[in-house]
């Protein structure tokens, strides 16, 4: 099982690597996103307000992130996923698009995060907690995100589809994120939001729970 | 007249809820007034709602264990009632804030959690109606149902909790919670919750049934 994964994780970086046009697409849509929130808001850097900064920040990520997973069941033709499915074991096939999908939008969360640094200003106080809300919001959002490209992809995988039934599974995962990471700007204590770390972590695992228990029923398909 | 008990069971009890709902007596809080009436139309849609799609869900995993459709129809039936009960909920509840906290909509997270769960499954519907196939549609369905589910219960029980809601019972509000909710107030909601969701059930079933004959006819048809 682990070999398994790891072979397909390597599989997935080999093949993004070897088509780089999609990576660097998604990447240069973070970073046009950003200049266009910094144009429409004639700001100067450091003009926004927290709050702003906050959910600008989130929901850019979160657009990005539904753009990059949304291919992730589609830049392989049926043939190859045919063979897939005789060789590998479904669960194996989640949890590697998982994996992988978790470090693709954490890159995407990162890169926003130094040009929204440099262009906007950086008004995060507590890095660490930051850094850590980052990475949980990372793993929700592949989570969730991997699995409804998944069922898109079986219903001609329509944009709008892929929006509609992503952007409400994945709201409490947002809306958590959104607020440990207002704490992180405001340097509050860790202790504030410890609860709110450990409902995240919740969140994240029954998604991913649901999606490894459901996604052999869905590959069988 | 053995398997029709809880018809006539679930019309008793609205019947009762209507009558006693509206007439008996309730207990004055300040702010609530009369208006804590709408604990028996307004609350139990959303007891309603969730328990028939707890019953939605049960019907998706059964037809996943065993590819029959006769599940997937209850399981698709079963959430478009309870998609009813919540649009139904959600207007209730708007006509309801709208005296009680002289607003529409006030951002309320109980209240927000409640339209992203509308949102969720409206997006169900629109997955089913853009798969063709019925076997596909009844197995991709089932799957997002479950998903969405999962999705949908820690919204709706953990987000409201963390931040102060306007509902009565939240945030130091006067309400129904343990030590208000008068026991004349239980005899008439315990009952509402079971009549609607009785309601909903049989609603549910006759529309299964209709859907079981069309897709017989279809199939009729076919092999004609």
């Amino acid at each position: 099982m682990l070999k398994q994964i790891s072979v397909l994780i390597r599989k997935e970086l080999t093949l993004e690597w070897r088509q780089k046009f999609a990576l660097n697409g998604i990447l240069l849509y973070v970073v046009s996103a950003v200049f266009i929130t910094y144009l429409s808001f004639g700001a100067r850097s450091g003009a926004l307000s927290i709050p702003t900064w906050n959910s600008l920040y989130w929901i850019i990520i979160l657009f990005s992130a539904v753009n990059a997973v949304a291919k992730s069941f589609v830049q392989e033709h049926q043939g190859r996923q045919l063979y897939y499915y005789m060789i590998a074991s479904p669960e194996a096939i989640i949890l590697s698009k998982i994996i992988y999908n978790t470090g693709l939008t954490l890159i995407l969360a990162l890169l926003g995060y130094g040009v929204f640094s440099m262009i906007l200003g950086n008004p995060v106080q507590d890095h660490g907690l930051f850094l850590l809300n980052l990475i949980l919001g990372a793993m929700g959002f592949s989570a969730s995100l991997t699995m409804v490209s998944g069922i898109a992809s079986k219903a001609g995988n329509n944009a709008t589809l892929m929006a509609i039934l992503s952007f409400p599974v994945i709201i409490p995962i947002l809306l958590m994120a959104i607020r440990i990471s207002k704490n992180a700007l405001d340097g509050l204590d860790w202790s504030v939001s410890g609860d709110k770390l450990l409902s995240l972590l919740a969140i994240n695992a029954i998604v991913g729970a649901t999606a490894y228990i459901l996604f052999p029923y869905l590959w069988r398909s | 007249m053995r398997q029709n008990w809880w018809k006539i069971l679930g019309v008793a009890l609205l019947l009762y809820t209507l009558i006693a709902g509206l007439l008996m007596d309730v207990p004055r809080l300040p702010i609530l007034n009369e208006t804590i009436r709408a604990l028996h139309f307004h609350v139990t849609m959303w007891f309603g709602m969730i328990l028939l799609l707890i019953v939605s869900v049960y019907y998706s995993v059964k037809f996943l264990r065993t590819n029959d459709l006769n599940y997937d129809d209850l399981a698709v039936e079963f959430a478009n009632i309870a998609i009813v009960f919540g649009v139904l909920g959600i207007a209730t509840g708007m006509l309801w804030a709208q005296f009680a906290w002289g607003d529409y909509w006030s951002g309320d997270p109980k209240q927000n959690a409640a339209a992203i769960g509308i949102l969720m499954y409206f997006a169900y519907l629109i997955l089913r109606n853009s798969l063709i196939d019925n076997h596909q549609r009844a197995r991709i369905g089932a799957i997002y149902n479950i998903f969405a589910f999962a999705a949908f219960i820690p919204l709706i029980f953990v987000l409201p909790r963390l931040t102060d809601s306007l509902h009565p019972g939240n945030g130091g509000n006067p309400g129904f919670n343990a030590y208000d909710l008068d026991s004349k107030l239980r005899m008439v909601f315990y009952p509402a919750i079971i009549g609607w969701t009785l309601f909903g059930a049989w609603i549910a079933t006759l529309r299964v049934r209709s859907r079981r004959i069309n897709r017989e006819m279809e199939d009729h048809f076919l092999n004609s």
